[in-house]
Protein backbone atom coordinates (compact mmCIF):
# COMPACT_ATOMS: atom_id res chain seq x y z
CA UNK A 1 0.00 0.00 0.00
CA UNK A 2 2.62 2.52 -0.04
CA UNK A 3 2.35 4.97 -2.68
CA UNK A 4 5.05 5.53 -5.17
CA UNK A 5 4.18 9.06 -4.64
CA UNK A 6 5.05 9.15 -1.28
CA UNK A 7 8.91 9.81 -2.06
CA UNK A 8 8.01 11.91 -5.26
CA UNK A 9 9.70 15.12 -4.94
CA UNK A 10 9.49 14.82 -1.19
CA UNK A 11 12.95 15.73 -0.35
CA UNK A 12 12.34 19.63 -2.29
CA UNK A 13 9.72 20.76 -0.37
CA UNK A 14 8.97 20.37 3.56
CA UNK A 15 6.00 22.67 3.72
CA UNK A 16 2.01 21.21 3.44
CA UNK A 17 3.36 17.36 3.18
CA UNK A 18 0.51 16.35 5.16
CA UNK A 19 -1.86 18.04 2.33
CA UNK A 20 0.31 16.71 -0.13
CA UNK A 21 0.16 13.13 1.13
CA UNK A 22 -2.99 13.36 1.11
CA UNK A 23 -3.50 13.83 -2.54
CA UNK A 24 -0.64 11.82 -3.10
CA UNK A 25 -2.57 8.72 -1.98
CA UNK A 26 -6.01 9.73 -3.63
CA UNK A 27 -3.88 10.32 -6.73
CA UNK A 28 -4.34 6.75 -8.46
CA UNK A 29 -8.30 7.30 -7.32
CA UNK A 30 -8.93 10.23 -9.16
CA UNK A 31 -7.00 9.17 -12.28
CA UNK A 32 -8.78 6.15 -12.40
CA UNK A 33 -12.41 7.43 -11.11
CA UNK A 34 -13.76 8.92 -14.45
CA UNK A 35 -12.74 6.03 -16.85
CA UNK A 36 -14.08 3.35 -14.37
CA UNK A 37 -17.23 4.80 -13.47
CA UNK A 38 -17.75 5.06 -17.33
CA UNK A 39 -16.77 1.52 -18.07
CA UNK A 40 -19.02 0.75 -14.64
CA UNK A 41 -21.83 2.28 -15.78
CA UNK A 42 -22.15 1.71 -19.36
CA UNK A 43 -20.14 -1.73 -19.46
CA UNK A 44 -21.25 -3.71 -16.02
CA UNK A 45 -24.50 -2.22 -15.29
CA UNK A 46 -25.75 -2.90 -18.62
CA UNK A 47 -24.20 -6.80 -18.32
CA UNK A 48 -26.52 -7.26 -15.45
CA UNK A 49 -29.48 -5.41 -16.94
CA UNK A 50 -29.52 -7.79 -19.55
CA UNK A 51 -29.25 -10.78 -17.46
CA UNK A 52 -32.46 -9.61 -15.65
CA UNK A 53 -34.04 -8.90 -18.98
CA UNK A 54 -33.32 -12.58 -19.76
CA UNK A 55 -35.09 -13.70 -16.62
CA UNK A 56 -38.08 -11.45 -17.75
CA UNK A 57 -41.28 -11.76 -19.14
CA UNK A 58 -42.94 -8.80 -21.48
CA UNK A 59 -42.27 -6.46 -23.96
CA UNK A 60 -40.97 -3.29 -24.93
CA UNK A 61 -43.84 -1.35 -24.94
CA UNK A 62 -45.52 -2.54 -21.75
CA UNK A 63 -42.16 -3.09 -19.72
CA UNK A 64 -40.10 -5.69 -18.62
CA UNK A 65 -41.43 -7.94 -15.33
CA UNK A 66 -38.66 -9.63 -13.72
CA UNK A 67 -40.19 -13.09 -13.21
CA UNK A 68 -37.09 -15.49 -12.94
CA UNK A 69 -38.32 -17.39 -15.30
CA UNK A 70 -36.09 -19.65 -17.79
CA UNK A 71 -38.74 -19.81 -20.48
CA UNK A 72 -36.40 -17.34 -22.40
CA UNK A 73 -33.48 -20.35 -21.98
CA UNK A 74 -36.03 -22.91 -22.96
CA UNK A 75 -37.19 -20.75 -26.27
CA UNK A 76 -33.47 -19.79 -27.02
CA UNK A 77 -32.05 -24.00 -26.77
CA UNK A 78 -35.36 -25.23 -28.10
CA UNK A 79 -35.88 -22.93 -31.15
CA UNK A 80 -32.07 -21.92 -32.25
CA UNK A 81 -30.63 -24.91 -31.96
CA UNK A 82 -29.09 -24.86 -35.66
CA UNK A 83 -27.95 -21.01 -35.51
CA UNK A 84 -26.08 -22.39 -31.57
CA UNK A 85 -24.19 -24.63 -33.71
CA UNK A 86 -23.39 -23.01 -36.46
CA UNK A 87 -21.64 -20.51 -34.89
CA UNK A 88 -19.83 -22.43 -33.29
CA UNK A 89 -19.22 -25.00 -36.15
CA UNK A 90 -17.56 -21.98 -38.09
CA UNK A 91 -16.64 -19.99 -35.84
CA UNK A 92 -14.30 -23.20 -34.87
CA UNK A 93 -13.47 -24.13 -38.29
CA UNK A 94 -12.44 -20.58 -38.87
CA UNK A 95 -10.12 -20.24 -35.86
CA UNK A 96 -8.30 -22.96 -36.97
CA UNK A 97 -8.21 -21.99 -40.92
CA UNK A 98 -6.58 -18.99 -39.43
CA UNK A 99 -3.77 -20.86 -37.17
CA UNK A 100 -2.97 -23.17 -40.02
CA UNK A 101 -2.75 -19.90 -42.74
CA UNK A 102 -1.60 -17.82 -39.81
CA UNK A 103 1.04 -19.61 -38.47
CA UNK A 104 3.54 -20.05 -41.37
CA UNK A 105 2.62 -16.51 -42.51
CA UNK A 106 4.07 -15.10 -38.79
CA UNK A 107 6.96 -17.67 -39.03
CA UNK A 108 8.04 -16.87 -42.44
CA UNK A 109 7.81 -12.60 -41.64
CA UNK A 110 9.21 -12.72 -37.92
CA UNK A 111 12.16 -15.74 -38.72
CA UNK A 112 12.86 -14.71 -43.09
CA UNK A 113 11.19 -11.51 -43.30
CA UNK A 114 14.76 -9.49 -42.98
CA UNK A 115 14.65 -6.10 -44.08
CA UNK A 116 11.38 -6.59 -45.35
CA UNK A 117 9.84 -7.52 -41.82
CA UNK A 118 7.93 -3.76 -41.05
CA UNK A 119 6.73 -3.98 -44.95
CA UNK A 120 5.33 -7.06 -44.76
CA UNK A 121 3.48 -6.56 -41.18
CA UNK A 122 1.81 -3.46 -42.64
CA UNK A 123 0.49 -5.35 -45.90
CA UNK A 124 -1.06 -8.44 -43.08
CA UNK A 125 -2.81 -5.10 -40.81
CA UNK A 126 -3.64 -3.03 -44.49
CA UNK A 127 -7.20 -4.66 -44.19
CA UNK A 128 -8.07 -2.42 -41.39
CA UNK A 129 -7.81 0.56 -42.81
CA UNK A 130 -10.63 -0.57 -45.08
CA UNK A 131 -14.26 -0.51 -43.62
CA UNK A 132 -15.16 -4.37 -42.53
CA UNK A 133 -18.18 -4.53 -44.43
CA UNK A 134 -17.10 -2.85 -47.55
CA UNK A 135 -13.99 -5.54 -47.51
CA UNK A 136 -17.00 -8.39 -47.26
CA UNK A 137 -18.98 -6.98 -49.88
CA UNK A 138 -15.82 -6.91 -52.28
CA UNK A 139 -15.97 -10.65 -51.57
CA UNK A 140 -19.63 -10.75 -52.90
CA UNK A 141 -18.33 -9.38 -56.05
CA UNK A 142 -15.03 -11.86 -56.38
CA UNK A 143 -17.49 -15.10 -55.06
CA UNK A 144 -20.57 -14.49 -57.15
CA UNK A 145 -21.27 -17.11 -60.19
CA UNK A 146 -20.31 -14.86 -62.75
CA UNK A 147 -17.31 -13.40 -61.10
CA UNK A 148 -13.43 -12.94 -61.48
CA UNK A 149 -13.37 -16.34 -59.51
CA UNK A 150 -15.83 -18.80 -60.61
CA UNK A 151 -16.58 -17.00 -63.86
CA UNK A 152 -12.84 -18.51 -65.97
CA UNK A 153 -13.67 -21.98 -63.67
CA UNK A 154 -16.51 -22.06 -65.52
CA UNK A 155 -15.37 -21.05 -68.73
CA UNK A 156 -12.50 -23.35 -68.66
CA UNK A 157 -14.86 -26.19 -67.89
CA UNK A 158 -13.33 -27.02 -64.85
CA UNK A 159 -16.83 -26.18 -62.61
CA UNK A 160 -20.44 -27.13 -63.80
CA UNK A 161 -22.62 -24.24 -64.84
CA UNK A 162 -24.32 -24.67 -61.59
CA UNK A 163 -21.44 -24.47 -59.16
CA UNK A 164 -21.53 -21.47 -56.72
CA UNK A 165 -19.88 -20.63 -54.15
CA UNK A 166 -21.59 -17.10 -52.88
CA UNK A 167 -24.56 -18.00 -50.34
CA UNK A 168 -23.26 -21.51 -49.04
CA UNK A 169 -21.64 -22.42 -45.46
CA UNK A 170 -18.14 -22.29 -47.47
CA UNK A 171 -18.04 -18.57 -48.41
CA UNK A 172 -19.28 -17.65 -44.62
CA UNK A 173 -16.92 -19.39 -43.40
CA UNK A 174 -14.29 -18.14 -45.79
CA UNK A 175 -15.24 -15.01 -44.99
CA UNK A 176 -14.83 -15.20 -40.74
CA UNK A 177 -11.39 -16.31 -42.30
CA UNK A 178 -10.17 -13.35 -44.10
CA UNK A 179 -11.64 -11.06 -41.52
CA UNK A 180 -10.24 -12.20 -38.35
CA UNK A 181 -7.01 -13.55 -39.92
CA UNK A 182 -4.49 -10.40 -39.00
CA UNK A 183 -5.90 -11.37 -35.68
CA UNK A 184 -4.35 -14.42 -35.68
CA UNK A 185 -0.79 -13.27 -37.53
CA UNK A 186 -0.08 -10.18 -35.10
CA UNK A 187 -0.14 -12.32 -31.84
CA UNK A 188 1.98 -15.42 -33.44
CA UNK A 189 4.36 -12.58 -34.88
CA UNK A 190 4.94 -11.20 -31.26
CA UNK A 191 5.24 -13.94 -30.23
CA UNK A 192 8.00 -15.89 -32.61
CA UNK A 193 9.59 -12.67 -32.96
CA UNK A 194 10.59 -12.95 -29.36
CA UNK A 195 12.25 -16.18 -29.37
CA UNK A 196 16.17 -16.31 -28.96
CA UNK A 197 17.60 -17.94 -32.67
CA UNK A 198 20.26 -19.21 -30.39
CA UNK A 199 17.60 -21.63 -28.69
CA UNK A 200 16.45 -23.21 -32.01
CA UNK A 201 20.61 -23.30 -32.88
CA UNK A 202 21.20 -25.01 -29.40
CA UNK A 203 18.48 -27.67 -30.58
CA UNK A 204 20.14 -28.78 -33.65
CA UNK A 205 23.98 -28.61 -32.26
CA UNK A 206 22.58 -31.42 -30.06
CA UNK A 207 21.28 -33.32 -32.75
CA UNK A 208 17.42 -32.11 -33.24
CA UNK A 209 16.54 -32.56 -36.58
CA UNK A 210 14.83 -29.27 -37.98
CA UNK A 211 11.18 -30.83 -37.55
CA UNK A 212 12.37 -31.89 -34.00
CA UNK A 213 13.61 -28.45 -33.30
CA UNK A 214 10.59 -26.83 -34.13
CA UNK A 215 8.15 -29.21 -32.09
CA UNK A 216 10.04 -29.46 -29.10
CA UNK A 217 11.52 -25.79 -29.10
CA UNK A 218 9.77 -23.11 -31.67
CA UNK A 219 6.49 -24.21 -31.53
CA UNK A 220 6.13 -24.43 -27.46
CA UNK A 221 8.22 -21.15 -27.16
CA UNK A 222 5.48 -19.75 -29.60
CA UNK A 223 2.33 -21.07 -27.30
CA UNK A 224 1.76 -17.65 -25.50
CA UNK A 225 0.74 -16.07 -29.42
CA UNK A 226 -1.17 -18.67 -30.30
CA UNK A 227 -3.41 -18.95 -27.34
CA UNK A 228 -4.15 -14.83 -27.52
CA UNK A 229 -4.44 -15.99 -31.26
CA UNK A 230 -7.04 -17.88 -31.19
CA UNK A 231 -8.95 -15.97 -28.20
CA UNK A 232 -8.88 -13.05 -30.92
CA UNK A 233 -10.04 -15.00 -33.15
CA UNK A 234 -12.66 -17.34 -31.71
CA UNK A 235 -14.24 -14.47 -29.48
CA UNK A 236 -15.34 -12.29 -32.59
CA UNK A 237 -15.75 -15.15 -34.94
CA UNK A 238 -18.52 -16.70 -32.63
CA UNK A 239 -20.51 -13.45 -32.22
CA UNK A 240 -20.39 -12.18 -35.98
CA UNK A 241 -23.46 -12.36 -37.50
CA UNK A 242 -22.53 -9.88 -40.68
CA UNK A 243 -20.44 -12.85 -43.09
CA UNK A 244 -23.22 -15.01 -42.32
CA UNK A 245 -25.86 -12.22 -43.46
CA UNK A 246 -23.90 -11.23 -46.58
CA UNK A 247 -22.53 -14.28 -47.91
CA UNK A 248 -24.58 -17.51 -46.52
CA UNK A 249 -28.53 -18.05 -46.68
CA UNK A 250 -30.67 -18.93 -44.56
CA UNK A 251 -29.67 -21.94 -42.97
CA UNK A 252 -26.16 -20.20 -42.54
CA UNK A 253 -27.53 -18.12 -39.65
CA UNK A 254 -25.32 -17.75 -37.00
CA UNK A 255 -25.93 -17.04 -33.50
CA UNK A 256 -25.35 -13.25 -33.51
CA UNK A 257 -27.96 -13.11 -36.89
CA UNK A 258 -30.86 -14.15 -34.15
CA UNK A 259 -29.78 -11.69 -31.68
CA UNK A 260 -29.62 -8.65 -34.30
CA UNK A 261 -33.30 -9.87 -35.33
CA UNK A 262 -34.64 -10.56 -31.54
CA UNK A 263 -33.81 -7.51 -30.83
CA UNK A 264 -34.30 -4.80 -33.67
CA UNK A 265 -36.76 -7.16 -35.48
CA UNK A 266 -39.12 -8.42 -33.62
CA UNK A 267 -38.32 -6.21 -30.02
CA UNK A 268 -38.23 -9.44 -28.37
CA UNK A 269 -35.67 -8.59 -25.33
CA UNK A 270 -35.61 -11.28 -23.24
CA UNK A 271 -34.89 -14.71 -25.87
CA UNK A 272 -32.28 -12.12 -27.18
CA UNK A 273 -30.81 -11.08 -24.18
CA UNK A 274 -30.97 -15.04 -23.16
CA UNK A 275 -28.80 -15.89 -26.51
CA UNK A 276 -26.49 -12.92 -25.23
CA UNK A 277 -25.68 -15.12 -22.01
CA UNK A 278 -25.61 -18.25 -23.96
CA UNK A 279 -23.10 -16.74 -25.82
CA UNK A 280 -20.81 -15.24 -22.90
CA UNK A 281 -21.04 -18.43 -21.58
CA UNK A 282 -19.92 -20.65 -24.04
CA UNK A 283 -16.64 -17.95 -24.67
CA UNK A 284 -15.70 -18.44 -21.32
CA UNK A 285 -16.29 -22.08 -20.76
CA UNK A 286 -13.80 -22.35 -24.15
CA UNK A 287 -11.66 -19.88 -22.88
CA UNK A 288 -11.31 -21.44 -19.52
CA UNK A 289 -10.39 -25.11 -20.73
CA UNK A 290 -8.70 -23.71 -23.52
CA UNK A 291 -6.23 -21.70 -21.36
CA UNK A 292 -6.11 -25.33 -18.63
CA UNK A 293 -5.32 -27.34 -21.63
CA UNK A 294 -2.21 -25.20 -22.95
CA UNK A 295 -1.44 -24.45 -19.47
CA UNK A 296 -0.83 -21.05 -19.96
CA UNK A 297 -2.32 -18.48 -17.31
CA UNK A 298 -1.80 -14.83 -19.27
CA UNK A 299 -5.01 -13.93 -20.76
CA UNK A 300 -3.65 -10.60 -22.44
CA UNK A 301 -0.78 -12.55 -23.55
CA UNK B 1 20.91 -35.20 -40.32
CA UNK B 2 23.15 -35.54 -37.67
CA UNK B 3 26.00 -34.11 -39.10
CA UNK B 4 24.42 -31.75 -41.34
CA UNK B 5 23.43 -29.62 -38.34
CA UNK B 6 27.07 -29.59 -37.10
CA UNK B 7 28.44 -28.18 -40.13
CA UNK B 8 25.22 -25.40 -41.23
CA UNK B 9 26.09 -23.26 -37.90
CA UNK B 10 24.25 -20.14 -39.74
CA UNK B 11 21.83 -22.60 -41.32
CA UNK B 12 19.34 -19.76 -41.48
CA UNK B 13 21.10 -17.39 -43.99
CA UNK B 14 22.65 -20.12 -46.34
CA UNK B 15 21.11 -21.12 -49.15
CA UNK B 16 20.09 -25.47 -49.02
CA UNK B 17 21.87 -27.82 -50.74
CA UNK B 18 19.18 -30.66 -50.21
CA UNK B 19 16.43 -30.47 -52.49
CA UNK B 20 13.98 -31.40 -49.71
CA UNK B 21 15.40 -28.33 -48.10
CA UNK B 22 14.73 -26.10 -50.69
CA UNK B 23 10.96 -26.69 -50.68
CA UNK B 24 10.86 -26.03 -47.24
CA UNK B 25 13.84 -23.03 -48.37
CA UNK B 26 11.05 -21.50 -50.95
CA UNK B 27 7.98 -22.56 -49.79
CA UNK B 28 7.74 -20.55 -47.15
CA UNK B 29 7.77 -17.19 -48.80
CA UNK B 30 5.73 -18.17 -51.38
CA UNK B 31 3.01 -19.17 -48.96
CA UNK B 32 3.31 -15.98 -47.33
CA UNK B 33 3.54 -14.16 -50.28
CA UNK B 34 0.22 -16.03 -51.52
CA UNK B 35 -1.83 -15.30 -47.97
CA UNK B 36 -0.86 -11.66 -48.12
CA UNK B 37 -2.22 -11.95 -51.65
CA UNK B 38 -5.55 -13.13 -50.18
CA UNK B 39 -5.74 -10.30 -47.72
CA UNK B 40 -5.17 -7.66 -50.44
CA UNK B 41 -7.79 -9.17 -52.62
CA UNK B 42 -10.89 -7.28 -51.84
CA UNK B 43 -8.65 -3.88 -51.00
CA UNK B 44 -7.72 -4.17 -54.56
CA UNK B 45 -11.05 -5.48 -55.70
CA UNK B 46 -12.98 -2.19 -53.83
CA UNK B 47 -10.22 0.06 -55.83
CA UNK B 48 -10.42 -1.29 -58.70
CA UNK B 49 -14.33 -1.38 -58.77
CA UNK B 50 -14.44 2.61 -57.44
CA UNK B 51 -13.65 2.66 -61.72
CA UNK B 52 -16.15 0.88 -62.66
CA UNK B 53 -18.85 2.04 -65.41
CA UNK B 54 -21.22 -0.17 -63.74
CA UNK B 55 -25.16 -0.54 -65.03
CA UNK B 56 -27.67 -1.62 -63.19
CA UNK B 57 -28.00 -1.12 -59.75
CA UNK B 58 -25.08 -3.21 -58.58
CA UNK B 59 -22.34 -2.53 -58.89
CA UNK B 60 -20.75 -6.34 -59.39
CA UNK B 61 -19.08 -6.89 -63.12
CA UNK B 62 -16.96 -5.28 -64.37
CA UNK B 63 -17.82 -3.32 -67.50
CA UNK B 64 -15.95 -0.28 -68.18
CA UNK B 65 -13.61 2.70 -66.92
CA UNK B 66 -15.01 5.65 -65.88
CA UNK B 67 -13.99 8.53 -63.29
CA UNK B 68 -18.21 9.56 -62.06
CA UNK B 69 -17.41 8.00 -58.53
CA UNK B 70 -14.42 9.47 -58.11
CA UNK B 71 -15.86 13.02 -59.25
CA UNK B 72 -19.21 12.52 -57.41
CA UNK B 73 -18.41 10.90 -54.26
CA UNK B 74 -20.91 12.43 -52.38
CA UNK B 75 -23.21 11.71 -55.16
CA UNK B 76 -26.22 9.61 -53.53
CA UNK B 77 -29.32 10.22 -50.43
CA UNK B 78 -28.13 9.81 -47.49
CA UNK B 79 -24.14 9.65 -47.27
CA UNK B 80 -22.97 12.87 -47.10
CA UNK B 81 -24.42 13.06 -43.56
CA UNK B 82 -23.99 9.84 -42.81
CA UNK B 83 -19.64 10.30 -43.46
CA UNK B 84 -20.60 13.56 -41.33
CA UNK B 85 -21.53 11.65 -38.52
CA UNK B 86 -18.97 9.23 -38.57
CA UNK B 87 -16.35 11.93 -38.48
CA UNK B 88 -17.69 13.44 -35.43
CA UNK B 89 -18.53 10.46 -33.68
CA UNK B 90 -15.13 9.38 -34.42
CA UNK B 91 -13.36 12.34 -32.98
CA UNK B 92 -15.44 12.82 -30.04
CA UNK B 93 -14.94 9.59 -29.09
CA UNK B 94 -11.43 9.22 -29.55
CA UNK B 95 -10.99 12.31 -27.36
CA UNK B 96 -12.88 10.69 -24.80
CA UNK B 97 -11.50 8.13 -24.79
CA UNK B 98 -8.08 8.84 -25.11
CA UNK B 99 -7.81 10.79 -22.12
CA UNK B 100 -10.32 8.56 -19.75
CA UNK B 101 -8.11 5.47 -20.70
CA UNK B 102 -4.53 7.70 -20.44
CA UNK B 103 -5.49 8.42 -16.63
CA UNK B 104 -5.88 4.59 -16.09
CA UNK B 105 -3.10 3.66 -17.91
CA UNK B 106 -1.40 6.17 -15.53
CA UNK B 107 -3.02 5.09 -12.15
CA UNK B 108 -2.14 1.31 -13.56
CA UNK B 109 1.41 1.36 -14.10
CA UNK B 110 2.86 4.35 -11.89
CA UNK B 111 1.29 4.04 -8.29
CA UNK B 112 0.31 0.83 -6.01
CA UNK B 113 -3.24 1.06 -4.91
CA UNK B 114 -6.01 -1.84 -3.70
CA UNK B 115 -8.13 -2.98 -6.16
CA UNK B 116 -5.54 -3.39 -9.52
CA UNK B 117 -7.09 -7.01 -10.39
CA UNK B 118 -10.33 -6.13 -10.61
CA UNK B 119 -9.13 -2.81 -12.53
CA UNK B 120 -7.24 -4.97 -14.52
CA UNK B 121 -10.34 -7.34 -15.15
CA UNK B 122 -12.64 -4.41 -16.10
CA UNK B 123 -10.11 -3.36 -18.74
CA UNK B 124 -9.58 -6.61 -20.07
CA UNK B 125 -13.48 -7.66 -19.97
CA UNK B 126 -15.01 -5.44 -23.05
CA UNK B 127 -12.14 -6.89 -25.25
CA UNK B 128 -13.47 -10.44 -24.83
CA UNK B 129 -17.27 -9.86 -24.79
CA UNK B 130 -18.27 -9.78 -28.33
CA UNK B 131 -19.19 -6.72 -30.02
CA UNK B 132 -22.93 -8.00 -30.52
CA UNK B 133 -23.22 -9.06 -26.80
CA UNK B 134 -21.63 -5.38 -25.74
CA UNK B 135 -24.22 -3.38 -28.38
CA UNK B 136 -27.53 -5.39 -27.36
CA UNK B 137 -26.50 -5.24 -23.52
CA UNK B 138 -26.43 -1.10 -23.84
CA UNK B 139 -29.54 -1.37 -26.34
CA UNK B 140 -31.36 -3.03 -23.27
CA UNK B 141 -29.89 -0.08 -20.50
CA UNK B 142 -30.45 2.90 -23.16
CA UNK B 143 -34.16 1.74 -23.73
CA UNK B 144 -34.63 0.67 -19.93
CA UNK B 145 -33.60 4.03 -18.98
CA UNK B 146 -37.10 4.88 -21.04
CA UNK B 147 -39.63 2.34 -19.32
CA UNK B 148 -37.60 0.44 -16.32
CA UNK B 149 -38.35 2.07 -13.05
CA UNK B 150 -34.56 2.30 -11.64
CA UNK B 151 -33.24 3.71 -14.39
CA UNK B 152 -36.87 5.36 -15.38
CA UNK B 153 -36.55 7.74 -12.27
CA UNK B 154 -32.59 8.53 -12.41
CA UNK B 155 -31.69 9.21 -16.31
CA UNK B 156 -32.85 12.35 -17.77
CA UNK B 157 -35.81 12.04 -19.66
CA UNK B 158 -34.69 12.05 -23.70
CA UNK B 159 -30.82 11.66 -22.39
CA UNK B 160 -30.47 8.26 -23.72
CA UNK B 161 -33.59 7.62 -25.18
CA UNK B 162 -34.74 7.84 -27.98
CA UNK B 163 -31.26 6.66 -29.85
CA UNK B 164 -29.20 8.81 -31.75
CA UNK B 165 -25.84 10.06 -32.28
CA UNK B 166 -24.91 10.55 -28.44
CA UNK B 167 -26.10 6.48 -27.74
CA UNK B 168 -23.41 6.20 -30.24
CA UNK B 169 -20.56 8.29 -28.61
CA UNK B 170 -21.68 6.50 -24.90
CA UNK B 171 -20.93 3.27 -26.90
CA UNK B 172 -17.76 4.06 -28.43
CA UNK B 173 -16.24 5.62 -25.56
CA UNK B 174 -17.03 2.59 -23.61
CA UNK B 175 -15.47 0.03 -26.24
CA UNK B 176 -12.30 2.45 -26.80
CA UNK B 177 -11.52 3.03 -23.57
CA UNK B 178 -9.95 -0.65 -23.20
CA UNK B 179 -7.86 -0.63 -26.07
CA UNK B 180 -6.44 3.15 -25.27
CA UNK B 181 -5.58 2.03 -21.48
CA UNK B 182 -3.32 -1.33 -23.36
CA UNK B 183 -1.97 1.03 -25.43
CA UNK B 184 -0.90 3.42 -23.07
CA UNK B 185 0.19 1.13 -20.70
CA UNK B 186 2.85 -1.08 -23.30
CA UNK B 187 4.56 2.24 -23.94
CA UNK B 188 4.89 3.48 -19.94
CA UNK B 189 6.01 0.46 -18.93
CA UNK B 190 9.49 0.92 -20.50
CA UNK B 191 9.30 4.24 -19.45
CA UNK B 192 12.50 4.89 -17.33
CA UNK B 193 11.25 6.93 -14.07
CA UNK B 194 15.11 8.58 -13.22
CA UNK B 195 14.50 11.33 -16.29
CA UNK B 196 11.54 12.87 -14.03
CA UNK B 197 13.76 12.27 -10.79
CA UNK B 198 16.39 14.15 -12.83
CA UNK B 199 14.01 16.60 -13.64
CA UNK B 200 13.04 17.35 -9.92
CA UNK B 201 16.34 17.23 -9.04
CA UNK B 202 16.66 19.94 -10.87
CA UNK B 203 13.87 22.02 -8.95
CA UNK B 204 11.15 21.60 -11.68
CA UNK B 205 7.81 20.91 -9.42
CA UNK B 206 5.59 17.79 -10.07
CA UNK B 207 3.22 19.76 -12.74
CA UNK B 208 6.44 21.21 -14.98
CA UNK B 209 7.82 17.67 -14.33
CA UNK B 210 4.63 16.11 -15.75
CA UNK B 211 4.30 18.39 -19.26
CA UNK B 212 7.82 18.79 -19.67
CA UNK B 213 9.45 15.41 -19.23
CA UNK B 214 6.79 12.71 -18.81
CA UNK B 215 4.39 13.87 -21.67
CA UNK B 216 6.24 14.19 -24.31
CA UNK B 217 8.01 10.80 -23.79
CA UNK B 218 4.75 8.82 -23.40
CA UNK B 219 2.92 11.30 -26.31
CA UNK B 220 3.73 8.53 -29.26
CA UNK B 221 1.77 5.96 -27.00
CA UNK B 222 -1.07 8.20 -26.32
CA UNK B 223 -1.27 8.82 -30.31
CA UNK B 224 -0.82 5.08 -31.09
CA UNK B 225 -3.84 4.68 -28.30
CA UNK B 226 -5.40 7.52 -30.31
CA UNK B 227 -5.00 6.79 -33.84
CA UNK B 228 -6.42 2.89 -32.74
CA UNK B 229 -9.39 4.38 -31.42
CA UNK B 230 -10.27 6.47 -34.39
CA UNK B 231 -9.91 3.25 -36.31
CA UNK B 232 -12.43 1.35 -34.48
CA UNK B 233 -14.59 3.78 -34.01
CA UNK B 234 -14.91 5.04 -37.85
CA UNK B 235 -15.20 1.02 -38.69
CA UNK B 236 -18.04 -0.22 -36.13
CA UNK B 237 -20.56 -1.22 -37.20
CA UNK B 238 -22.04 -4.46 -35.05
CA UNK B 239 -22.35 -2.32 -32.19
CA UNK B 240 -23.41 0.89 -33.41
CA UNK B 241 -25.91 -0.73 -35.50
CA UNK B 242 -27.54 -1.96 -32.46
CA UNK B 243 -27.77 1.86 -30.53
CA UNK B 244 -28.10 3.82 -33.23
CA UNK B 245 -32.04 4.19 -33.80
CA UNK B 246 -33.60 4.37 -37.29
CA UNK B 247 -33.18 8.10 -37.72
CA UNK B 248 -29.12 8.25 -37.62
CA UNK B 249 -26.86 6.86 -39.74
CA UNK B 250 -22.67 6.18 -39.69
CA UNK B 251 -21.33 5.38 -42.86
CA UNK B 252 -21.16 1.67 -42.24
CA UNK B 253 -24.80 1.37 -41.10
CA UNK B 254 -25.62 3.36 -44.42
CA UNK B 255 -23.64 1.00 -46.72
CA UNK B 256 -25.34 -1.86 -44.94
CA UNK B 257 -29.00 -0.40 -45.03
CA UNK B 258 -28.35 0.21 -49.13
CA UNK B 259 -26.30 -2.81 -49.79
CA UNK B 260 -29.22 -4.82 -50.43
CA UNK B 261 -31.37 -2.65 -52.77
CA UNK B 262 -27.88 -1.19 -54.85
CA UNK B 263 -24.28 -0.73 -54.96
CA UNK B 264 -23.40 2.69 -55.68
CA UNK B 265 -19.73 3.39 -56.86
CA UNK B 266 -19.64 5.26 -54.01
CA UNK B 267 -19.49 3.24 -51.53
CA UNK B 268 -15.83 2.32 -52.97
CA UNK B 269 -14.71 5.53 -53.75
CA UNK B 270 -15.26 6.50 -49.78
CA UNK B 271 -13.77 3.06 -48.73
CA UNK B 272 -10.59 4.09 -51.11
CA UNK B 273 -10.00 7.81 -49.89
CA UNK B 274 -10.16 6.05 -46.38
CA UNK B 275 -7.48 3.32 -47.10
CA UNK B 276 -5.78 5.55 -49.02
CA UNK B 277 -5.74 8.41 -46.43
CA UNK B 278 -4.68 5.95 -44.09
CA UNK B 279 -2.06 4.12 -45.61
CA UNK B 280 -0.82 7.88 -46.58
CA UNK B 281 -0.85 8.89 -42.98
CA UNK B 282 1.55 5.41 -41.96
CA UNK B 283 4.07 6.34 -44.58
CA UNK B 284 4.26 9.78 -43.58
CA UNK B 285 4.80 9.13 -40.23
CA UNK B 286 7.52 5.95 -41.26
CA UNK B 287 8.97 8.94 -43.10
CA UNK B 288 9.35 11.34 -40.65
CA UNK B 289 10.36 8.87 -37.79
CA UNK B 290 13.41 7.65 -40.14
CA UNK B 291 14.71 11.46 -40.70
CA UNK B 292 14.87 11.78 -37.37
CA UNK B 293 16.89 9.14 -36.65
Amino acid sequence: MTATTGDFGAPMRTHGRGWRQRIGRATPYLLLAPGILWLLIFFVVPSVQMFLTSVSTGSVDSGFKLTFSSKAYETAFTRFPRQLTNSLVYGGLATVLTFLIGFPVAYTIAFRGGRYKNLLLFLVIAPFFTSFLIRTISWKILLNDTGPVIGPLKDAGLVPESFGLLYTPLAVVAGITYNFLPFMVLPLYVALEKIDPRLIEAAKDLYASNIGAFRRVTFPLALPGVFAGSILTFIPALGDWVNAELLGNTQTKMIGNVIQDRFIGQGDYPVAAALSFILMAGILVAVSLYARFLGTEQLTG
Amino acid sequence: MATTAIERPALALRAPRRPIHAVAHYALPAFTIVAIGYLLLPIAVMILFSFNDYSGKFNFAWRGFTLYGWLHPFDWQGLGPAVQTSVFVATISTVFATILGTLIGLALTRYQFRGRGAINGLIFLPMATPEIVMGASLLTLFVASAVQPPFKDVVPRGLLYPLGVQTILVAHIMFNISYVVVTVKARLAGFDRRLEEAAMDLGANEWTTFWRVTFPLIFPGILAAALLAFSLSIDDFIITNLVSGSTTNTFPIWVYSIQKNALPLQINVIGSIVFLGAVGLVALSTVIQARRR
